[in-house]
């Protein structure tokens, strides 16, 4: 089943709450991983191997520098779902 | 040459089977209570294990660090956080330029429930599942990595690693540290987290372990003749190592000094001790020889002893042969009688009860000895704690490791 854009922010909110401590409010759309939520590469490659796990998607190793912003990786998640 | 810089201790942190703390520690070992008990967990009748009970923390480590600091450390690592803020806030958070400042953390096993979770993974889940921080957890460094980032230790961060006295060799690891000069101060110690079926598995197949499954507190009971193995333990305990002209500019409380250490190899075989005792001998020797220590001035062993049938024997001998007549005045405790067998925090967490005794001249009891061994050539401390005399006084803490490893540590009336 395709989860919506707002399920895919909720789940990966909650996933940075779980690997961060930063609150799920914090995590928002617009905002960058690095520069925003201060998320290093190895937090990053966690949250992405949490993140597919949760959404029951692919998301290469390659691609994961493309997720720039909380909403580059959800929009990619939703494209990865269909 | 024995350098003369003297190295004392000025903070003690511990989670172990006996309590949380230093305090609750002392009070449980004191008291001979057994912090040893049946699992819980499921693992233990899902894999019909022969052996059912161990030594777990006191206090879980969930109640002391943070979400992110469980996920992201190995238990092995988890507890030596615990230990090592704790020995830092006794002693008074010192100020020391970081590259003055040293980490000396052991473990025996690592992040062994990491490695092995992770390779469940794999195999239910694929490899694409496998966390980042797999391989930060599993390193048997990584609890030593860690104090050392928490503290700003600059000056090197260590981890021996010699099974079950990987925990002293740290403790004399970072005494030579700054006899050497490379630092002012060390925290130092060691950490274990093997309560898991394959360790569990692995001991019991070695005929190592109790199997007093009806009697879990019962079952640690070095020199009593009817011990049948040690009993697995988890937990840290770590002490912060200073020069005294470090400690005693700063005001520091002082528990003891950290007099000595001797270290030995049997070269005998993978697993038992050498059955003459000769490199345990040797080792206590040297310690004292080290420490400048005469062995008129030793008043209490805390033993290696973990409640095998053979090991225990052959530890009496190495120290009635190294002390000659003298032993009749040592006060010899086996402390694993209450704790279980923290393996690479073994040595350390004696060394801080070692410490404690010597800073409150008590020796703590060895309990479940309703038997004691009939030609027993030490003075083993029964039931309740003893008073050791007033004065210069000094005591060593044993602990020798699989492949034969000898360490003992001495430590001194400040």
């Amino acid at each position: 089943m395709a989860h919506s854009e707002e399920d895919i922010l909720a789940g990966l909110a909650e996933i940075v709450n779980e690997e961060t401590g930063l609150e799920t409010d914090a995590v928002q759309a617009d905002k960058s991983f690095t520069d925003d939520l201060d998320i290093d590469s190895l937090s990053m490659m966690t949250i992405v191997t949490l993140a597919e796990e949760k959404f029951d998607v692919r998301i290469p190793d390659e691609e994961v520098k493309n997720l720039a912003t909380v909403g580059d990786a959800v929009k990619y998640i939703v494209q990865a779902q269909s | 040459m024995t350098d003369q810089t003297n190295v004392v201790v000025t903070g003690l942190g511990t989670t172990n089977p006996l309590g949380g703390d230093t305090a609750a520690t002392w009070d449980g070992a004191l008291a001979g209570r057994s912090g040893v008990r049946t699992l819980e967990q499921d693992w233990v009748s899902q894999y019909d294990l022969p052996v059912t009970f161990a030594g777990q923390l006191a206090v879980p480590a969930e109640e002391k660090l943070t979400r992110q600091e469980m996920r992201r450390m190995d238990p092995s690592a988890q507890f030596a956080m615990i230990a090592a803020r704790q020995a830092w806030a006794d002693a008074g958070e010192p100020e020391v330029d970081g590259e003055r400042l040293g980490a000396v953390v052991a473990s025996g096993i690592g992040g062994v429930t990491t490695l092995v979770n992770a390779w469940d993974t794999i195999k239910e889940k694929g490899v694409r599942r496998v966390l980042p921080l797999t391989v930060p957890m599993l390193m048997p460094n990584s609890p030593a990595a860690y104090v050392s980032i928490a503290l700003g230790a600059k000056a090197g961060s260590h981890t021996p690693v010699s099974a079950c006295a990987s925990g002293a060799e740290a403790i004399g690891y970072g005494l030579e540290m700054i006899r050497t000069g490379r630092a002012d101060v060390v925290v130092a110690g060691g950490t274990e987290a093997a309560t898991h079926p394959l360790p569990i598995a692995s001991f019991a197949k070695m005929q190592a372990l109790s199997t007093r499954n009806d009697d879990p507190a019962g079952a640690s009971r070095p020199y009593d003749v009817n011990r049948d193995g040690f009993v697995l333990g988890e937990g840290a305990a770590v002490v912060v190592l200073e020069s005294e002209v470090h400690a005693r500019a700063r005001g520091a409380r002082v528990y003891a000094r950290v007099a000595g250490v001797g270290m030995t190899a049997d070269a005998y075989d993978i697993a038992p001790p050498d059955p003459s005792g000769a490199g345990q001998e040797r080792a206590l020797r040297l310690a004292l020889e080290n420490a400048g220590v005469s062995t008129a001035d030793l008043v209490h062993v805390n033993a290696h002893a973990t409640s095998t049938p053979a090991g225990d024997g052959v530890e009496a001998t190495a120290i009635r042969r190294a002390l000659g007549a003298e032993a009749d005045h040592v006060a010899v405790s086996a402390t694993k009688s209450m704790t279980g067998h923290l393996l690479g925090g073994a040595g350390a967490l004696e060394s801080l009860l070692t410490v404690l005794a010597v800073h409150h001249r008590t020796a703590p009891p060895t309990i479940n000895v309703t038997d004691p061994e009939p030609d027993l050539e030490i003075d083993l401390v029964r039931d309740t704690p003893r008073e050791l005399p007033q004065g210069q006084i000094a005591a060593v803490n044993n602990a020798f490791g699989f492949g034969g490893h000898n360490v003992a540590l001495v430590v001194a009336s400040s």
